[in-house]
């Protein structure tokens, strides 16, 4: 007898989930980030065909390649991947997007999309993975670098470094978490959360460089960012199509209602963090980056502004598939026109 | 003899002069933000009622409000509409320009002026009619706060009267320009009255300009190419627009956006069919549109030349990717912010091959407002045949003029929305690949994500026919080769020229875009003038199409007339066309920010010819508002 096939709710195999095989580093920070993305898209049963991989340039770009094989995907040009996602959802509003960028990519040459994307909180899974370098380049310093860090060949970075999250929730994105390449269960669970999110979801994985930047003097290498992480809050995330259950003993756990209906469930460390209040969320986002510290987990979360595509009062159809009648007015709309102008 | 008896003298001898009918420009001369381009509309469609050939033509500075602005009208009884060089009628609103108004004008000119002006006394061989704008708008307009708007309509009336244009029509006019505005109707018609009664009583026509009614107007509407394309846009189905302000060419999707809004909302759920998203930036806006041609939407963005240079890194993407666009350059003034309310057609080299690496681009020229609206559905065609940019090469004078024409006719055929892979396609085929080039064309089968079928990974980076990462010599070349294959397949499908071939002409015209007008009028100028004969071939898209060698073949000498500094078509011409052919290349260059006009084109010319040419005084708008910014 054949080994039973393991399927997820759709009755698609893991297999069906990965990617080509990677072309970075052994050991790289980002292939545990695409691992992650494979388990949280299989465990949701989200359907590959509607799902659009985007990126832009460098080697978190890279990755969109070494997951979900069956998703179309797009590798735009350095830093305006938020263009190109933008112009995807607008076309086909029923497409589930996944963007991968990098620090550089991001904070650098991509910062003006960036803060436009996050503006117009248009529905999209948007994940920095961040190692503080320019890998592809040879490990020069990006925006994310913090203060002080150390090249490998000595120079020191004496700017401050930008922080994501906290811009983002400034911003206006409305599911901003940090995650760490290596907390498998943490970053699973804040992925599965984020495909259940309508909106900007806005995901800083820290993601160390192997072999750029994972030596001593980097506050984004393997053993900085275990001593530093500061989880805000154990997530769990239950999607609405399993039964709920519930082991949090009231009162130490909160409850968020999530778009489709699912909930996320915050294990709070703390009993005043509150990942609904913008302003302590930005006052967190501070107060542990001056400890020199990250803090992981969901930062900020608005589950019920509209999104960029409700805004704009879209057709229920995807646009990219009207029907001809539905695009091209009749005869009499240019009789109208052209008589209005004699 | 008193200089007074001396103006006297010459303005009886203009006076008897021949009438001219029909077959003169006016320029009005105000301050921009002063509300007169109302009053412009209104005069100008007066004409186009009288059933005469009009044609306006807006120079107005970068600025909101202040600086000198002028409006010119040209009435031809031929159908020139073209810019006249000349002069003959001026209404000098302006102080601040009004004295370098009146003397570049040639002698017998005719000027309406603000009285406290005293424009009389700067020359003797014009004629003049001072007006009291002031005192003759503070009867009609209570509202103090209105009058500098109101006072404009003024001139209207008093144009009416001097020309012999019908009231009744310019009243039509005022109702078409206004609408539902009751009370501007009320004001501006009291107005209008003013001015005419004024000039009635005042006034006896020393100025031989006249119009006088024809029929050559009949059905015809007025539009600005911008509003043109959009409404080509609309019917071409497009789906997704990303635009960023910039001037000349947003009026184009802000018409596209108001036509949208009301014939677009879908009918049963009170919903758009459309998005239109005014993006971050220039580069924002093409990387939208590519994004969402990538997922099937039939998309768009118009620009000018600043945001051409921007947008060159996407373009190279969607090119090498292999993404539709449709991105129409409502060209300016270069370099750089350059005069950004000024006309050029100079951003033809940059577009045809703008990115790094090997690129280039197919471009479509339209001329007139009837093709904006017939190249904007060809280009979303065009866009998702050959899976690539299509630059729509428009100007600011097509753009943002209003021009005559006749109405638009429906589109009489579905759209054609290329090469996307189906299960029957896939049936025939067997295996697909992105890039794969199953027909000899050049062109693959693309497929869209959600629509079920094989996905694939768009990149600018290097890749196989499989549309996987590659950098084997071999992918790249076989995939370069393909892209080239690509192009010259587009040879066929663009637009052809309009080829009118004179068997007795040595000489050919080659021109363009809003080059058109001038060219053809420069034809009969120097035929007329001089017995040159000349055929004219009005190119119409890049590439060029196989009639180009023939045309060159069939004339000794071929004159390229464009508006810009670097003869760009001609350059573009060199790199196609034999070394035997190209020495015969010459070219006529018009880049003062004016649009081109006859005169200049048949002088230019006729030296080249070797004719004796008599200097005429240069453009005189070049330095009115030199010093603002």
């Amino acid at each position: 007898m054949a080994t039973p096939i393991r399927v997820n709710r759709i009755g698609l195999e893991p297999q069906i989930y990965k990617g080509g095989k990677t072309t970075l580093c052994a050991g790289c920070g980002h292939n545990a980030i695409s691992e992650r993305i494979i388990d949280a898209f299989y465990e949701m049963g989200v359907d590959p065909r509607q799902v659009i991989k985007l990126s832009g340039i460098g080697c978190s770009s890279k990755s969109p390649a070494y997951f979900l094989g069956g998703s179309h995907g797009f590798n735009a040009v350095h830093g305006r991947m938020p263009s190109v996602g933008t112009g995807a959802m607008l076309a086909n509003k029923k497409l589930i997007a996944i963007g991968v960028s990098g620090d550089g990519d991001t904070g650098a040459i991509g910062i003006g999309q960036f803060v436009h994307l996050m503006r117009r909180n248009l529905p999209i899974i948007y994940i920095i993975e961040d190692n503080g370098c320019y890998g592809l380049t040879k490990g020069q310093f990006s925006p994310t670098a913090d203060l002080g860090s150390k090249l490998k060949t000595g120079v020191v970075n004496d700017l401050p470094p930008i922080d994501t999250c906290a811009l983002a929730v400034e911003l206006g994105a409305t599911f901003v978490a940090r995650s760490f390449s290596g907390d498998k269960k943490q970053l699973l669970s804040l992925l599965k959360a984020a495909l259940a999110h309508r909106g900007t979801v806005m995901l800083d994985v820290i993601s160390p460089c192997v072999t750029f930047n994972d030596h001593e003097g980097s506050t984004k290498s393997y053993a900085y960012v275990k001593d530093h992480d500061d989880p805000l809050e154990e997530v769990s995330f239950v999607p609405f199509f399993e039964d709920i259950t519930v082991d949090y003993e009231p009162g130490s756990t909160q409850e968020v209602t999530m778009h489709d209906g699912s909930r996320l469930y915050l294990r709070k460390l703390e009993e005043q963090y509150d990942p609904t209040d913008k302003i302590s969320a930005l006052k967190r986002l501070h107060e542990t980056a001056r400890r020199g510290e990250f803090a992981t987990g969901l930062i900020y979360i608005e589950p019920d502004r509209d999104d960029f595509l409700e805004l704009l009062n879209l057709i229920d159809e995807p646009l990219a598939t009207l029907p001809l009648e539905k695009v091209r007015p009749g005869k009499e709309a240019l009789d109208e026109i052209m008589e209005s102008l004699r | 003899m008193s200089p007074t008896d001396l103006a006297v003298q010459e303005q009886q001898a203009a006076a008897n002069r021949q009438r001219v009918v029909n077959d003169f420009s006016i320029q009005i001369a105000t301050v921009n933000g002063s509300g007169s381009q109302t009053a412009n509309m209104v005069l100008l469609r007066s004409i186009l009622l009288m059933g005469v050939p009009v044609s306006g033509k807006n120079m107005f500075p970068s600025n909101i409000a202040g600086l000198p602005t002028w409006y010119t009208i040209r009435t031809s009884k031929r159908g020139y509409v073209g810019r006249k060089k000349e002069v003959d009628f001026l209404v000098a609103m302006n102080a601040e320009t009004a004295k370098e108004d009146v003397l570049t004008l040639d002698p017998g000119a005719a000027v309406v002026y603000d009285a406290p002006l005293k424009l009389d006394t700067l020359r003797n061989d014009l004629t003049f009619y001072p007006v009291p704008f002031d005192k003759l708008v503070a009867p009609v307009c209570p509202d103090a706060k209105l009058r500098r708007l109101v006072r404009n309509m003024i001139y209207d009336g008093i144009l009416a009267n001097l020309l012999g244009i019908d009231m009744a029509l310019m009243e039509k006019a005022l109702g078409k320009q206004l609408g539902k505005k009751g009370k501007a109707v009320i004001l501006n018609q009291g107005a209008l009255k003013a001015g005419w009664d004024y000039a009635d009583a005042n006034f006896t026509k020393q100025d031989p300009y006249v119009i006088e009614p024809m029929n050559e107007t009949a059905g015809k509407i007025l539009i600005e190419g911008n509003a043109a394309a959009a409404i080509g846009c609309m019917l071409a189905g497009v789906t997704v627009v990303a635009w960023y302000p910039i001037t000349p060419s947003s009026s184009l999707c802000e018409s596209l956006i108001s036509y949208m809004k009301k014939y677009r909302i879908d009918k049963e759920t009170g919903k758009a069919t459309f998005a239109i998203v005014q993006a971050e930036d220039e580069i924002a806006s093409l990387g939208m549109v590519i994004g969402a041609s990538w997922a099937g939407a039939r998309s768009m963005t118009a620009t000018a030349g600043p945001g051409i240079s921007l947008m060159g890194e996407f373009a190279g993407l969607a090119y090498y990717a292999e993404a539709p666009a449709v991105i129409f350059d409502v060209q300016r003034v270069g370099p750089s912010t350059g005069l950004p309310t000024r006309t050029a057609q100079g951003d033809l080299l940059q577009a045809a091959f703008l990115s790094h690496g090997d690129t280039k681009h197919i471009m479509i020229i339209p001329a007139s407002v009837e093709e904006c609206y017939e190249m904007a559905q060809q280009a979303f065609d065009l866009a998702e045949l050959f899976q690539t940019p299509i630059f729509v090469m428009m100007d600011l004078d097509l753009g943002m003029n209003h021009w005559m024409s006749d109405g638009f006719k429906y589109p009489d055929k579905p759209i054609n929305r290329g090469k996307v892979l189906t299960d029957d396609v896939l049936k025939k085929i067997g295996e697909w690949g992105r890039y794969k080039d199953v027909d000899g064309d050049g062109i693959a089968y693309r497929t869209i994500p959600g629509d079920g079928m094989p996905a694939y990974f768009a990149r600018g980076s290097g890749h196989n026919a499989k549309g996987q990462y590659s950098e084997r010599p071999d992918d790249y070349v076989e995939n370069m080769d393909r892209l080239a294959r690509k192009f010259e397949t587009a040879r066929q499908h663009v637009p052809k020229p309009v080829i009118q071939n004179n068997p007795k002409a040595k000489i050919g015209f080659i021109g363009y875009g809003t080059s058109h007008y001038a060219t053809e009028e420069s034809r009969d100028q120097l035929r007329e003038e001089t017995k040159v004969e000349t055929s004219y071939f009005r190119l119409r898209a890049y590439p060029f199409t196989e009639e180009l060698a023939a045309f060159v073949d069939a004339h000794e000498r071929i004159y390229v007339i464009e508006q810009n500094r670097d003869a760009q078509l001609l350059q573009l011409m060199k790199l196609e066309l034999t070394p035997e052919r190209v020495s015969k290349l010459r070219s006529v260059l018009h880049y003062n920010g004016l649009p081109i006009d006859a005169r200049s084109v048949t002088d230019d010319v006729l030296a080249q010819e070797g004719f004796e040419v008599a200097k005429k005084t240069t453009a005189r708008m070049s330095a009115g508002s030199a010093g603002g910014e």
